[in-house]
């Protein structure tokens, strides 16, 4: 096995992800059955190979050095839509619940 | 989940097929039918058909024909039409339309109405196009049958027992079976071009950073684009061309200059060196399509074309790598969906919990397999073995199309191993339905743009699909070559 059922409720864990006994034992069984497929890439030499992250547009500002647009101060005009969208929210913020004990 | 009261008006376009926007363009100026008429037409329509197909997820009758209002009184004035006036488009529901339903798909965006447009439906609709409604899709594009939708698989309009491949197959349904002239799709590791080889249809994934992705919502950013299915190659150029170029919204956005790549259909093919890459016709072709596909090479040698014989060694291993890597992106992507912002909300008592179970009971199946899969790639003890060692791999993929660009103009392949399969039939074995994606994920790890086009049916009548990859920014070439293609009588009868 390349992976185990304490794996699986980690990531479960890191990933925010409430699963149920079920799932947990199908992601065990197709996640090992996918790990074991990709170590495909181990007959690969590597080696002095550059990791590929993207394609680089020609021209795209992401990758010409200066990805940052000038930060300017812009009134927003759409915050009552974006709030009306929310689960839960005030007129002028999102609500979750209690963060902060005291 | 929609409901229109809609008065279907007499035309002699009766199956919503026929049309392209020539033909759409000419009978508006012509004022054989309005713009109204036209639109009236198509969700009448679709309220009829959809119920069977499940392509399409929500309307928009009010913007469609607050549209063709704006067209009818442009040819009511005898104003210039604009390039796609009075095109009924459909939107593939990844894409953000401002007001209108955009669920991708997913129960955890259920009642999400986005504040804004994503720039390809902003710019199509500033156009002239009427946008009909939002598309089903594989939850979050991730998918390559459409059965990984939280509100049902799409049927395939050409066999109804069949799917219509994924995950853009709302998009590739509805334009196969006349309920749109044109749509939108995206296509991240062949979800555009897959669907287009199942419907029986043309569809493209241009070049990395050719088409803004602002409004798009991201599946896997170093992969994801937008691209146009149309019921012929042209329409598919003419879409393409209006929708691509820079966009200040979106960093990756390229600074390329945008061809008139239906202008462009015409020029010869002759001499053209075309690639075939003997690595995309091993083990695991069917033979049908295999034998449809070499058709379809002979025909573009007889065109003029050269063939050239191709190895591309690291074909084998771009499932794996593109899995890793598009997981990975994936769950640091859907990261956001945790019932602060936006969709649905599952109460807990802490954060925490209402992340959890917002996300557990949100996301589908499939999702939270890939979520899990990219989570683990990436974390700690494991991200070299994974994902740096798919960073790699990706890089020689990326070589091989390099090197094969420096000896031919396109490189010609079967877009999908299989025909379009039963519903169903594949669902329980996640690993053989990636398998299925083989050649199709090469081109998106490559970043280089990718057309299927019709090229026959089996023997059952199941459409087939050649593709046609390009240099990256040599739409023009893969266009006019897939054009030729398609006007020498690629698909058959």
């Amino acid at each position: 096995m390349k992976i185990t059922r304490e794996d699986v409720l980690r990531v479960a864990e890191l990933a925010h992800l409430d699963l149920s006994e079920t799932e947990v034992e199908t992601y065990l069984r197709q996640l090992d059955s996918i790990l074991t497929y990709v170590e495909k890439l181990n007959e690969l030499d590597t080696a002095g190979v550059e990791p590929m992250a993207h394609v680089a547009p020609p021209g795209a500002q992401a990758f010409a050095g200066t990805p940052l647009r000038e930060d300017v101060q812009a009134p927003c005009a759409i915050i009552g839509e974006v709030l009306a969208g929310a689960p839960e929210a005030t007129s002028t913020h999102f609500r979750v619940p209690r963060v902060i004990e005291r | 989940m929609f409901h229109v009261e809609l008065m279907p008006t007499a035309n002699p376009h009766s199956n919503g097929s026929d049309w392209t926007i020539a033909s759409v363009r000419q009978a508006l100026s012509a004022k054989r039918i309005s713009a109204r008429e036209l639109a009236t037409d198509f969700l009448a329509r679709i309220e009829k058909r959809n119920p069977e197909l499940n392509a399409y997820l929500a309307l928009s009758p009010e913007r469609a024909l607050a549209q063709a209002d704006r067209m009818d009184a442009l040819i009511a004035r005898k104003e210039t039409l604009p390039p796609l006036a009075g095109l009924p488009l459909a939107v593939k529901d990844v894409l953000s339309t401002r007001g209108v339903p955009t669920t991708c798909g997913s129960r955890i965006l259920a009642g999400y109405r986005p504040a804004y447009d994503a720039t390809a439906v902003e710019r199509l609709e500033r156009a002239g196009a009427m946008i009909l409604g939002k598309t089903n899709c594989d939850e979050f594009a991730m998918g390559g049958s459409n059965e990984n939708s939280a509100y049902g698989p799409v049927r395939n309009p050409v066999a109804l027992d069949r799917v219509p491949g994924g995950s853009s197959g709302g998009s590739a349904a509805a334009v196969a079976a006349g309920l749109a002239v044109a749509a939108l799709g995206t296509d991240t590791g062949g979800s555009i071009r897959q669907p287009g080889s199942f419907c029986g249809i043309p569809g493209m994934m241009p070049t990395y950073g050719r088409v803004s992705r602002y409004g798009l919502i991201a599946f896997a950013s170093s992969l994801d684009r937008v691209g146009p299915f149309a019921r012929n190659v042209r329409d598919a150029a003419t879409v393409l061309s209006v929708m691509a170029g820079r966009d200040p919204r979106d960093s990756t956005s390229a600074d390329v200059p945008v061809a008139d790549y239906a202008g462009g259909l015409d020029e010869p093919v002759r001499g053209m060196r075309i690639g075939v890459p003997t690595d995309y016709f091993g083990v695991g072709l069917d033979p049908q399509v295999r034998e449809r596909v070499e058709a379809g090479i002979a025909l573009l040698e007889r065109l003029g074309c050269r063939r050239v014989p191709l190895s591309m060694p690291h074909t084998g291993y771009a499932v794996a790598t593109y899995y890793l890597i598009a997981t990975a992106e994936a769950s640091s992507n859907l990261a956001r969906y945790d019932g602060v912002r936006y969709g649905v909300r599952v109460p807990g008592a802490t954060l925490v919990e209402m992340y959890r179970k917002t996300r557990g009971s949100g996301f589908g199946a499939e999702v939270k397999r890939r979520i899990m899969l990219g989570t683990y790639a990436l974390s700690a003890g494991y991200y070299d073995a994974y994902y740096l060692k798919a960073q790699k791999a990706r890089a020689l993929i990326a070589r091989d199309f390099a090197q094969a660009f420096e000896r031919v103009d396109a490189i010609v392949t079967p877009t999908s191993p299989v025909p379009a399969f039963r519903l169903g039939e594949r669902v329980a074995d996640p690993l053989a339905m990636y398998l299925a994606d083989i050649y199709t994920v090469t081109g998106s790890l490559a970043g280089v743009p990718g057309i299927s086009v019709p090229a026959g049916k089996t023997p059952e009548g199941l459409p087939v699909g050649l593709q046609i990859f390009g240099p990256a920014f040599g739409e023009a070439q893969v266009l006019r070559l897939a054009h030729a293609f398609e006007q020498s009588g690629g698909a058959g009868d």
